[in-house]
């Protein structure tokens, strides 16, 4: 699969009231074409500023370095004006809270308007019509109604499918979606990850899928790179991701879990301490404080990312070993 | 030894919004009952009726066998000790300007509970038995984590031993890791104290943990009620399959094996609810009966599981649901 987006040694500093708090260490990896690519983590991880940083959607207050390469050029080094092109052109997003990225006051039909204006130069029937193509496509039946209707007219379902929808107008070779299903009901958020996987199949757009969810990840993901402290920590895989976690933390993450396939002895594994906020990116692993493995060398030495026992990535000095049942697998 | 909560008939209408409508429920002591459902089936609403946060509008709700539904605020104030509840957000639900000692000590302090040493002493033990350091008793809820805020509420709300805790979403603001902690946390408590459980939440997975019986409730009815294994090993309303089909398990080759059950359409109003069975509209298998008569919940099969729903026999073979579309 070809490269479509990559990511290296991407690094956001907030300075604050407090002092600078790194949120992003250094963070690389790669979209594939059409790939569903999970970005993982828990809150304050950084997964959420990574998507952001992507097109310079940060606040002034942030300063980013790194480079973010697609097409050829570097995004990182563009003037708003033409990052303003490629947002929604060529990179979409998609958020968790629909209601505060629609606007309340104008119908549906205005909103998806808009972005087919700005960047197709449709208007009239022509872009009435297109906006209900897209209603449709993402599964909204009664299209053309729903678009003289008013954001809070609708369910969280579908204005989440609006979102989506108006996302996609321009066949976005790429679709950031920020914990897009995690406000939405278990039974509406199926329907949401089936139109991310119809999006995929119709007009081929590559996902980057940002989420906290494990059971999303592994409804819907290719790929994925799991984020800690600032830092991707670990890369493969869904199957060999759930299969063989190499790094201690994503085996943490996922003992976490209650998991009805797989039931723990003794209650669910818990990961003691708390996620570091850094101001600086100390010459260690981020994770050993917290990790059963660390010895010395974790703790004064930078673990890069390289791969690992089980041949996937791994940013781990001592990464855990491939479980016996499944190393013929 | 009568039932810790006896839930019977119990109705709560917000002027139209008909949030619950006539839900009977019983939870032994010492049980934990699973009351599942999304957003809108009035589960929280359900719960804050159960522990009197709110007026019912009909209907009885006892424990430890005493009528608490109709009572006055006043005579409701000496039998609050029995009952008590925990939270989604513990940032909300904590008092910013106490003490964590003073938040943990307050349900004891109302009921008169022993003496300042005394409930000072108890407060370390309780915090203790959250897995809090004694010290934390002198710090403000702001100064704590997400986690270490939730231990202070379920601190708080076990401090004068209920009989029964309603946990309303207790784990759903918190981090994977964190999660863990406080549903292992609620487990062993629950075990070494000994008091009935109402856990209302939206993550199966967390019942499934957690749960002896489960409680299923759509658009303000219940639609089943089973035992733990045999609700999520042979579910049987309509409803409880997809709801079950739908949420991911975090393992992608048997996720991606699983068959879905997609449902159309989204959780219509409870200002006017679907005629017959709530849940015909949605449903993928509803006849022209589902429309028109309400189903009672009744016993189906050998085992004592409760279901309302007119295609499960009445052996409990539950009917077999395919996606519509």
């Amino acid at each position: 699969m070809s490269k479509l987006l990559t990511v290296d040694s991407l690094t956001v500093r907030f300075s604050t009231e407090d002092g600078t708090v790194l949120a992003v260490d250094g963070a690389s990896f790669a979209v594939a074409e059409r790939e569903v690519l999970a970005l993982v983590g828990e809150s304050g991880c950084g997964k959420s500023v990574t998507a952001l940083a992507l097109t310079g959607l940060l606040p002034g207050t942030a300063a980013v370095s790194g480079s973010v390469h697609m097409g050829g050029q570097n995004l990182r080094g563009l003037p708003e004006a033409r990052l303003r092109a490629i947002r929604g052109r060529d990179i979409a997003y998609v958020f968790q809270e629909p209601m505060t990225s629609l606007n309340p006051v104008l119908t549906v039909g205005r909103q998806i308007g808009e972005v087919l204006r700005r960047h197709q130069r449709l208007s009239g029937a022509a872009a009435k019509r297109r906006a209900a193509e897209l209603l449709e496509l993402v599964g909204i039946p009664l299209p053309v109604r729903r678009l003289s209707e008013y954001p809070h007219q609708l369910s969280g379902g579908m204005r989440q499918r609006v979102m989506i929808a108006m996302a996609v107008a321009c066949r976005p070779r790429l679709l950031v979606a920020d914990e897009p299903t995690t406000a939405l009901d278990v039974t509406v958020q199926a329907g949401v990850l089936d139109v991310l996987r119809t999006l995929r199949a119709e007009i081929g757009t590559a996902i980057l899928l940002i989420t906290h969810d494990l059971g999303v990840v592994a409804d819907i993901a290719d790929r994925v790179v799991v984020m800690y402290a600032g830092r991707t920590i670990e890369e493969a895989h869904a199957e060999a991701l759930f299969a063989r976690p190499s790094h201690p933390y994503t085996r943490g993450l996922l003992d976490a879990v209650p998991n009805p396939a797989r039931h723990l002895d003794g209650g669910l594994r818990e990961i003691p301490g708390r996620v570091p906020q850094l101001s600086d990116s100390p010459d260690a692993c981020t994770f050993a404080d917290r990790c059963a493995r660390a010895d010395t060398t974790c703790r004064t030495r930078r673990p890069s990312l390289d791969p690992g026992p089980a041949g996937h990535p791994v940013r781990c000095w001592h990464p855990l070993p491939v479980p016996a049942a499944v190393t013929t697998a | 030894m009568s039932a810790a909560l006896e839930i019977v008939d119990l109705v709560k209408h917000f002027g139209p919004v008909r949030a619950v409508d006539g839900v009977s429920l019983t939870v032994g002591a010492g049980e934990v009952v699973g009351l599942v459902g999304e957003s809108g089936s009035g589960k929280s609403t359900l719960g804050r009726c159960v522990t009197r946060l709110i007026p019912v509008t009909s209907g009885q709700v006892r424990i430890t066998g005493r009528e608490i539904g109709q009572l006055s605020r006043r005579a409701l104030r000496p039998l609050r000790r029995n009952f008590n509840i925990v939270f989604q957000d513990p940032s909300s639900s904590l008092n910013p300007r106490m003490t964590v000692g003073a938040i943990v000590a307050e349900p004891l302090r109302l009921h008169g509970i022993g003496t300042t040493v005394e409930r000072r002493a108890r407060v370390t033990e309780l915090l203790d038995q959250v897995g809090l350091r004694g010290e934390v008793a002198r710090r403000y809820p702001h100064e704590l984590s997400g986690g270490q805020r939730q231990r202070v509420s379920l601190a708080r709300a076990l401090s004068a031993a209920p009989a029964l805790l309603v946990a309303d979403e207790p784990t759903s603001a918190l981090d994977v890791s964190v999660q863990a902690s406080v549903l292992n946390l609620v487990g062993r408590l629950q075990q070494d104290m000994g008091f009935a459980c109402l856990f209302i939440t939206h993550d199966l997975a967390a019942v499934e943990y957690l749960a002896q019986r489960v409680a299923v409730m759509y658009l303000g009815v219940l639609v089943e009620v089973a035992e733990r294994a045999e609700l999520f090993g042979r579910p049987r309303h309509p409803y409880t399959q997809a709801l079950l089909s739908a949420a991911p398990i975090p393992d992608p080759v048997a996720q991606r094996a699983r068959r879905r059950i997609v449902l159309t359409g989204d959780v219509p109003s409870p200002v006017d609810p679907p005629s017959g069975c709530r849940f015909h509209p949605r449903c993928p298998v509803a006849v022209e009966r589902c429309s028109v008569e309400v189903p009672a919940l009744r016993r189906v099969g050998p085992s004592g599981a409760t279901v309302a729903c007119h295609l499960v026999a009445d052996d409990g073979t539950p009917p077999v649901v395919t996606d519509r579309r």
